[in-house]
């Protein structure tokens, strides 16, 4: 695997807040590489004259009206917090300067 | 070297619905914190978007009001980025296909016609809201958060770089919450959050075309700091270039109380947002008569209204610009001026007298009765009233909804033009001012005005003006 694609997984891995072994990263650029693989494979088609298509259906978006239904009882929304501070949510601070 | 300071804005608004842009939970502000959550706006697995329709329609009211192209087809997009503000980490937003594309606010800046044209507006969920520990963002050790806030209907304004300082940027920002108030589509309450504002600043040789390197400013919460940290990072930059230094592409933080631009974090660029299409979604398809309908709709807009302030009531520039910046009396002016004729005079106390009271007292135009405000001038112009009572009569209106003809009735604060009623009083005055009758003797005509004075505060303000000066020259030769 080239050194170009390790830090590609690299990146993606920051990006997401991953901590990845050596070996995960070699792992994961493999997968990575043959997903990108299939893609390539795909970009093969010639698609000249065809509109691009971003859903599977072409029916237009459903719409709900503008009303107020009941939310969850604040003990349901902080169940599965791993920390919480009286009705908040209690999350590590993350403002450090970032270097890539 | 001269620089010419080049500034884009990056507007969000809130749009006033009453249920967030893909559930059913309220947007009302100032609930107890994660309280207003269900498991879309949580992000929690198994949870699907559904589209506010209330939501598109004031988003497409807003853009037709900015002169915006409604695009027939648009996309919602995920912009993954992670950060504890985002529960599902991503923020659906719309990206390569918006909402409307184009668009522009005309203004003036110094006299000077501006055209500052809109590059595109979109509509996106907001993200939860963050709260830090410490005395500052940077020193704190953990954060809260809350996600009332994560879901309510944004709408996102790009200008292009058409801004030149940041006195302009604050003048763009007070003309587009004009707009949009009279458009109904957001309350536009920068302390609330309702209105947010980043900016993307660079300077360049005067004369140059080519954009420099930009800084982005965040964390302005009023107009007023928009305008400071602008001009501050403006300055910034400047002395960097003038050392012949260089600028670094990065975020700056506005810190209101240092009144300094502290830069924050390295930017990400827009590919590291990894943008693909929201899979739950589908396209946004408006149908052209839909569009029209709410074109056709659409309320009168600030700059229309002040033409026809000018036109319909021959008010001047500053007047009909005030009655338009304060919508709220203007209406009151216009309900007036359907019974009270005498426009201008309307329009002074209006923006002038009543605007003063309104907001030393802390009341709402739509609080005063217009009736009571056409007896007090009908009062004043038929010689009933003096000014100053007639000031007075004003306040009383304004912070009791007194009937000003009853005041006068019961109080006796009509005018005094009854000679028997004003000769004691100007004897007296007399009397009591030698002094000041000497000087008028030696020609002085100051002292003249001190004596007429004199007898109005003897009067408490409701002798007759005119009378009270023939009966002076009188008693005094």
């Amino acid at each position: 695997m080239s050194d170009d694609f390790i830090r590609e997984v690299e990146h993606v891995a920051r990006l997401a807040r991953l901590s990845l072994s050596s070996e995960e990263k070699e792992l994961m650029a493999d997968q990575l590489s043959a997903i990108l693989e299939t893609a390539r494979k795909v970009r093969e088609i010639d698609t000249v004259g065809i509109e691009p298509t971003a859903h599977v259906f072409s029916i237009p978006a459903f719409l709900r009206e503008d009303v107020i239904y009941p939310s969850l009882p604040v003990e349901k929304v902080l169940q599965n917090a791993p920390k919480k501070m009286k009705s908040y949510f209690r999350v590590p601070s993350i403002t450090v300067i970032e270097e890539e | 070297m001269e620089f010419e300071t080049v500034i884009g804005l990056e507007i969000h608004l809130e749009l006033q619905t009453r249920s967030k842009l893909f559930c059913s939970c309220s947007t009302a502000f100032g609930r107890e914190p994660n309280t207003s959550c269900c498991p879309v706006c949580l992000g929690l697995p198994g949870s699907l978007p559904v589209l506010n329709r209330k939501a598109v329609e004031l988003a497409i009211i807003a853009a037709l009001s900015l002169q915006s192209e409604i695009q027939k087809e648009s996309r919602f997009d995920r912009k993954n980025y992670y950060y504890p503000d985002l529960p599902k980490a991503y923020q659906i937003s719309q990206y390569d296909r918006p909402l409307a594309l184009g668009g522009f606010i005309e203004m003036k800046n110094e006299g000077v016609k501006r055209k500052i044209n809109l590059e595109r507006i979109h509509i996106e969920e907001d993200p939860g809201k963050l709260m830090h520990s410490g005395e500052s963002i940077f020193d704190s050790d953990y954060s809260l958060v809350d996600y009332n806030r994560a879901g309510i209907p944004l709408l996102e304004i790009v200008t292009k770089p058409d801004l030149r300082s940041g006195r302009e940027a604050r003048l763009f920002l007070e003309e587009l919450r004009c707009i949009l108030l009279y458009s109904g589509s957001s309350d536009c309450r920068m302390e609330q959050g309702s209105l947010r504002c980043d900016a993307n600043i660079s300077l360049r040789p005067a004369g140059s075309k080519t954009l420099g390197t930009r800084t982005e400013v965040k964390n302005m919460n009023s107009f007023r700091a928009v305008e400071m940290a602008l001009d501050y990072e403006a300055g910034r930059q400047a002395a960097i270039l003038s050392a012949g230094g260089s600028i670094i592409q990065q975020t700056c933080h506005w810190d209101e109380g240092d009144r300094k631009a502290i830069p924050l974090r390295g930017k990400e660029g827009s590919s590291d947002y990894r943008y693909f299409p929201e899979p739950d979604l589908l396209p946004l398809i408006l149908k052209s008569d839909y569009i029209e309908t709410l074109a056709a709709s659409l309320p009168e807009l600030p700059s229309q209204r002040r033409i026809r302030l000018m036109e319909e009531y021959g008010l001047d520039p500053a007047d009909a610009a005030i009655l338009t910046e304060n919508r709220s009396l203007g209406d009151l002016f216009e309900v007036a001026a359907g019974e009270y004729k005498d426009y201008r005079n309307l329009a002074r106390w209006v923006r002038g007298d009543l605007l003063y009271l309104l907001k030393g007292n802390d009341r709402n135009p739509s609080e005063v009765a217009p009736s009571l405000l056409i007896e007090l001038l009908t009062m004043l112009d038929e010689g009933e009233i003096n000014r100053p009572v007639a000031k007075d009569l004003l306040a009383n209106i304004v912070k009791n909804g007194t009937n000003p003809r009853e005041l006068v009735q019961q109080k006796g604060l009509g005018r005094i033009a009854d000679r028997e009623k004003l000769q004691p009083v100007v004897e007296k005055v007399l009397a009591e001012n030698k002094d000041a009758v000497d000087s008028i003797k030696q020609g002085r005509k100051k002292a003249f005005a001190f004596l007429v004075g004199k007898v109005m505060a003897a009067t408490a303000g409701r002798a007759d003006p005119e009378k009270v000066q023939k009966l002076l020259r009188e008693l005094i030769n």
